[in-house]
């Protein structure tokens, strides 16, 4: 493909779509090295070698997955010009997206009444760990939360349809990956010890 | 009319269309998304904070060269950290702590690629501006803020971060180990956590703007190698540059929520922590993941500087084009699997220790293939003397001398023995910090013309270039003696060690060197300040050059050029082309009939 061909406008857009694959790089990379300091840190003496995820862990991966479809299905409905669908799987990928945050705190909740902690002088570095790490996830999903709502928003107002929608796509990859990487850190975290 | 010249009057209609609101002072000099005033906003401000490392540096080399005598300018510039003029322990150490940050961060990585990446990325490929004028303007604002903010962490109560530039554990993770541990270090990570913010939307927009917005006919083996090296810069600090986030929010989780990520069993003053298990190694892994590509995010930009200058003032094609290109990559590739060979004396496996050598000294390799390539461009050349040309063959000079002492440093049985002496200060002075300097002062006498359309003074670029040779060799030079004779690095003072007494003139000669060199500037700054009202007027390209940043006007223009964008025929370096009157052809001009493009 020879990329300097093309109108300014498909270039710019071309652009954007690679700005926003260039930036989940990035993230990977740092995700990549809170992964490989759990891995090096494992062979500390004080290292917890049977501990067990919450529940509610299992339950949010499976509520990002589904949130992921919706997230999907609302694209598809986009696609074909179907505005009510649309809007509607938008709202469930919404409503999907804040159970899923609630259910990793209920989660920390469940592990700090298993009595570990994750800070503090009582702390044990293989539940900080568990903590950063699913904070720093969170964090991601809230901004993904937010481009959602810009979505949602911008849905309201008529600005995407089946041949124009940039943003939309932006923010349905960039869902995408923070689903795929909450999987990835789920069996990391279940299978690494 | 073709499809083709249709697309074209579409594309330069759409171009226009959004260039046509007015400018206030505001969105042209402040909040600027056009790239090249973004760029000399970058350079301008990289300016300011150089000034600052700079002046750091001659004070704690006046201190080693005269250790504990009091001194005026002490008492006027540190006050309190000078009772009585004589300089204070702790402020040593963050002099030089801060020194190494702003002459790494601030100066040579956004100082240097801000500013020629921004400037010369959209002139080169022919490009109206960056992929997104908008996040490249977020990206200086967020440097400018973190720039601040390092500024402002000098001034606080308990003295500026002085865990060195590394910023090791435990030092930097104990709030109450140090004074400069609390409040300064704080500062000193919020400001880099901006600081890395910045680098990567920086760096996002520089890679899809080449990748997506080159003009028909740029194809990737025509472009100037100032834009490879910008472009593959970019690529490393997107990989290396989020994992010193993450061990900077890990170490913000030891020192804010007593986590022991990096901490085991510490005494202070007799009190016992409970940190316990941690280790401050796993902190060196992370931290020199991104250190050492980090060196290589310095040195590249300013190779693909030199590479376009010396071609250009050589009137002769780059010698090896495509080995350059080649060897920019291997460089970036060896650059993400050589990290430890920092942390030889850290009780490293001695096997894993092997490893890192044997990689290490692999980047030998494509640092020589540049090394001979340059001077092989160089070889018979009608060389044109201009300062910009004199401060590229000043970077060759000094990346080889450099470079060589890599090979003995990058050797872990070699290392041990002068592992954090003056020695390692030498070394990487020479071949990263002179150097990328070199080769930013060689872009800025370059390219001054586009920035400014004005001309910087030719004589006082010559005086400049050759008092600061002379000086960087004399503090340099030195310093590998008495690294080799064991002087450790960031000692505040050597008058406690007889051993170490020999070694006290050469200190003298260093600082006075140091000193020389460091005032000198003053030479270079006058020049540069004062060429932009008062410099000669630049023509539209007084280089000869044949990239596309010079077909645009002198005059600058929202969208670079006033007409459409021009076409690239040939690649970037048709100096001195047999069968043309003049020595050099420009990258728009078409070939002729019955001309070959050069195989390169």
């Amino acid at each position: 493909m020879d990329l300097t061909q093309g109108t300014l406008e498909e270039k710019n857009n071309r652009a954007k779509k690679m700005m926003l694959w260039f930036g989940i790089i990035s993230l990977i990379m740092s995700f990549a090295g809170w992964t490989s300091a759990f891995v090096v840190s494992s062979s500390r003496p004080d290292w917890l070698k049977d501990f067990q995820l919450p529940n509610a862990f299992i339950i949010s991966s499976v509520v990002i997955l589904l949130s992921s479809v919706s997230f999907f299905l609302a694209k598809q409905a986009l696609k074909k010009d179907n505005r009510q669908l649309t809007t509607l799987w938008l709202f469930v990928t919404l409503i999907l997206g804040c159970v899923f945050i609630f259910n990793q705190f209920s989660g920390f909740q469940q592990i700090i009444d298993l009595g570990y902690n994750f800070t503090g002088p009582t702390s044990n570095v293989t539940m900080s760990y568990i903590y950063l790490i699913a904070l720093v996830h969170i964090l991601h999903v809230v901004v993904g939360l937010i481009c959602l709502l810009v979505v949602i928003y911008n849905h309201f107002k008529q600005k995407y349809n089946a041949s124009k929608m940039l943003g939309f796509e932006l923010a349905s990859t960039f869902w995408h990956f923070i689903d795929i990487l909450w999987v990835y850190l789920f069996l990391f975290l279940y299978f690494i010890r | 009319m073709s499809a083709h010249e249709d697309n074209h009057a579409h594309e330069a209609h759409d171009d226009h269309g959004h260039h046509h609101h007015k400018e206030t002072f505001v969105t042209k000099y402040i909040f600027s998304q056009d790239h090249k005033m973004i760029a000399k906003q970058y350079l301008i401000t990289g300016t300011i904070m150089g000034v600052i490392g700079v002046l750091m540096s001659m004070m704690f080399r006046m201190q080693i060269a005269w250790p504990e005598e009091p001194n005026v300018l002490f008492e006027a510039l540190l006050g309190k950290w000078a009772p009585e003029g004589v300089m204070d322990a702790d402020i040593y150490l963050a002099l030089v702590t801060i020194h190494g940050t702003i002459m790494v961060f601030f100066v040579l990585t956004a100082g240097l690629s801000g500013t020629f990446s921004n400037l010369l990325i959209p002139l080169q490929i022919g490009a109206r501006d960056m992929a997104s004028g908008f996040l490249n303007m977020v990206s200086y604002w967020l440097f400018f803020l973190s720039s601040v903010i390092m500024v402002i962490s000098l001034f606080v109560e308990a003295g500026p971060a002085a865990a060195g530039w590394t910023i090791y554990p435990p030092l930097s993770a104990l709030p109450m180990a140090q004074g400069g541990s609390g409040m300064g270090m704080t500062l000193w990570l919020v400001s880099m956590a901006i600081f890395i913010a910045s680098s990567l939307l920086g760096s996002l927009n520089y890679i899809v703007t080449v990748i997506n917005l080159r003009t028909k006919g740029m194809s990737m083996t025509r472009l100037p190698l100032t834009i490879w090296a910008f472009f593959i810069t970019a690529v490393i600090g997107v990989i290396s540059f989020p994992v010193l986030l993450s061990a900077a929010l890990l170490l913000i989780m030891d020192r804010s929520f007593g986590t022991s990520f990096f901490l085991s069993d510490i005494f202070i003053q007799g009190e016992v922590l409970h940190y316990q298990g941690g280790s401050p190694v796993l902190f060196e892994h992370l931290f020199w993941f991104l250190g050492h590509p980090e060196v290589y995010i310095v040195i590249l930009p300013a190779m693909g500087l030199v590479s376009e200058i010396m071609a250009s003032n050589s009137r002769k094609p780059i010698f090896g084009y495509r080995a350059m290109i080649a060897s920019i990559l291997a460089i970036a590739f060896l650059s993400t699997i050589v990290w430890g060979h920092h942390m030889f004396i850290s009780g490293m496996n001695p096997f894993l220790g092997s490893v890192f050598t044997f990689t290490t000294l692999l980047i030998a390799i494509p640092s020589a293939v540049k090394a001979f390539n340059w001077i092989t461009t160089l070889w018979k050349g009608n060389l044109q003397m201009n300062p910009a040309m004199l401060f590229s063959i000043g970077f060759v000079s000094t990346f080889i001398t450099g470079g060589l002492t890599g090979i003995i440093l990058g050797d872990s049985a070699l290392d041990i023995n002068v592992h954090d002496t003056y020695f390692v200060v030498a070394h990487f002075h020479l071949v990263m910090g002179i150097s990328a300097l070199y080769g930013m002062f060689a872009g800025i006498y370059h390219w001054y013309p586009k920035m400014f359309g004005r001309m910087l003074n030719k004589n006082l670029g010559y005086i400049h270039f050759w008092i600061t040779a002379v000086c960087a060799y004399g503090v340099f030079f030195p310093m590998h003696f008495i690294g080799m004779a064991g002087l450790p690095r960031r000692y505040y003072t050597n008058s406690n060690f007889p051993l170490f007494d020999d070694l006290a003139n050469v200190n003298v000669i260093i600082t006075i060197f140091a000193l020389v060199g460091g005032v000198v500037q003053i030479i270079y700054l006058y020049n540069f300040f004062s060429s932009i009202f008062y410099g000669k007027k630049a023509v539209q390209n007084p280089w000869k050059s044949t990239t596309l940043e010079w077909t645009t006007p002198v005059e600058h223009m929202h969208g670079n050029w006033p007409g459409d964008i021009p076409h690239v025929y040939r690649w970037a370096y048709d100096y001195s082309k047999p069968g043309h009157d003049v020595d050099f052809v420009p990258q728009n001009i078409p070939l002729k009939e019955g001309e070959e493009e050069l195989q390169h």
